[in-house]
């Protein structure tokens, strides 16, 4: 499984929908991710790249991940992936 | 109806191990939060805290005390014997049957099952030492106090998250006023900085990591303290006709729950719990001239705060000073209403208001006099202290100046 596959079924299980259901231009509010499911999601993204995000949930907009859409988010984490190697 | 008032305080926390230097510290906006020094702080992503240094427990307690007593024992213990020392109250006879303690904590001897739970997880050890489960538990720290000074009436701890302290201290004023006790020993203690503490609050992703800095707009989140506050709750008549210095008065209580959100604040009940602690004291809004505030330097908590505040004060809002002492101390979760009890106390006692440090940029959701960065003095007559907790369970005591 790809890491965009994989942020996808993260993201979906979170929102409680399928994978199919989860479009790359999608936001979290798109998907009804709230503030709970998002530090979720963050911590599923950790568990399963073995990544550190770097992500405060007082100010999400400053952190340097950018969470403004699902493919926002996978660019992230593949560079977070790149850059662990 | 019987009167309630306070005749001792005692306190150590990250800004002094007593009162006088903890108000030291507020005159001047010290900070007392800086890098943590415990185990394994190489394996946490926060790595800043209001710990309380210079702190020796073989200072204070002997070898078997020690054994008994977890980290937030003894900071309650410390504390409850400045507040006994400074009060001059005596339990005995039917006056120690007619009082008791009650403390709040929210982890109790967390230090306790961070170092047991490493013994036989990680080290794979097969046996602790006997006296663990006395030692971890919550009520610990009350029952210790209980035997020490002799109070043999009702005693119990509370544990509401952060708003323990502030529910503690409302339950002995009103058992107080109630007449079902003569004196109570009340507030509370944490001592949650330890490895596994910090690292479950990592996981929420609130904590900062450089500074708290309540209601700024610069805030990026809460920091962890710890220590205790303890205070003797004594009935007016009784403090009088011993001759007992008076701190302040207690004189009203509330708490209420947002029933909504396990951790996001809601504007509606701490407005509740701030109305209801004004209708309680029989004041009115234009009265209060202080409230020590939650603010934990979150994004949600301040500006919910401050939202409830407006609506519960109207155009008085604009003329009340709100400040946070967290600031400076950190958040002590379970203790942290004991501690700034202390700053209510300063205000109306000496007359200087405990600013909020490290304020930086005003938010326009948070568009209080929140006393930026240095103390002010200021002749104030009633105070409030906020305390919102996560569960949504709210408590807000109001306190006068002496009788």
């Amino acid at each position: 499984m790809d890491i965009k596959e994989k942020v996808i079924e993260i993201i979906a299980e979170q929102a409680v929908l399928e994978p199919s259901d989860v479009s790359m231009d999608n936001t979290l509010e798109d998907l009804g991710i709230d503030s709970m499911a998002l530090v979720e999601s963050i911590f599923a993204i950790e568990e399963a790249f073995d990544i550190s995000v770097p992500f405060n949930a007082n100010d999400p907009t400053e952190s340097d991940f950018d969470i403004s859409s699902v493919a926002s988010i996978v660019d992230a984490v593949e560079n977070l992936v790149k850059a662990k190697v | 109806m019987y009167r309630v008032v306070i005749t001792g305080a005692g306190t150590i926390n990250a800004l002094g191990h007593d009162v006088p230097q903890t108000f030291e510290a507020f005159r001047e906006g010290r900070c007392g939060i800086g890098p943590l020094d415990i185990r394994d702080v190489d394996r946490l992503a926060v790595k800043i805290g209001g710990q309380v240094r210079g702190y020796d427990e073989a200072d204070h307690f002997n070898r078997q005390q020690i054994s008994l007593y977890d980290r937030f024992t003894q900071f309650t213990l410390l504390a409850a014997r400045q507040a006994m020392a400074q009060s001059g109250i005596e339990f005995s006879g039917e006056l120690a049957d007619r009082s008791g303690v009650v403390l709040g904590t929210s982890g109790g001897g967390l230090t306790t099952q961070d170092e047991n739970y490493r013994a036989v997880y990680e080290e794979g050890k097969n046996r602790v030492h006997p006296f663990i489960v006395p030692k971890l538990m919550n009520n610990a720290a009350t029952s210790h106090v209980s035997m020490e000074f002799n109070l043999r009436g009702p005693s119990f701890t509370v544990a509401t998250a952060c708003a323990s302290s502030n529910h503690a201290m409302g339950m002995a004023f009103q058992m107080i006023r109630s007449g079902m006790a003569r004196a109570m020993l009340t507030g509370g203690s944490e001592s949650m900085l330890v490895f596994g503490g910090v690292k479950a609050w990592e996981g929420l992703r609130v904590m900062s990591k450089d500074a708290c800095r309540p209601f700024s707009a610069t805030r990026n989140g809460m920091v962890q303290g710890e220590g205790a506050g303890v205070f003797v709750f004594e009935e007016y008549e009784h403090a009088k006709a011993r001759g007992a210095n008076i701190l302040a008065e207690v004189i009203g209580f509330s708490m209420s729950s947002d029933a909504s959100d396990i951790v996001m604040p809601s504007k509606q009940g701490a407005n509740r719990a701030i109305v209801g602690a004004m209708r309680d004291a029989q004041i009115n809004p234009s009265e209060v001239g202080y409230i020590n505030a939650h603010g934990t330097g979150t994004a949600a908590n301040d500006k919910t705060e401050s939202a409830a505040v407006a609506d519960a004060f109207g155009s008085h809002a604009d003329k009340l000073m709100m400040s946070s002492t967290k600031s400076m101390h950190g958040h002590l979760i379970g203790g942290t209403g004991a501690v700034e009890l202390l700053a209510c106390i300063m205000a109306l006692k000496d007359g200087v208001i405990a600013p909020t440090i490290g304020y930086e940029e005003p938010d326009p959701e948070c568009a209080l006099d929140v006393v930026p960065n240095e103390a002010r003095e200021a002749d104030v007559d009633v105070v409030l202290s906020n305390a919102f907790a996560f569960g949504g369970l709210n408590a807000v005591l109001a306190l006068r100046k002496v009788p």
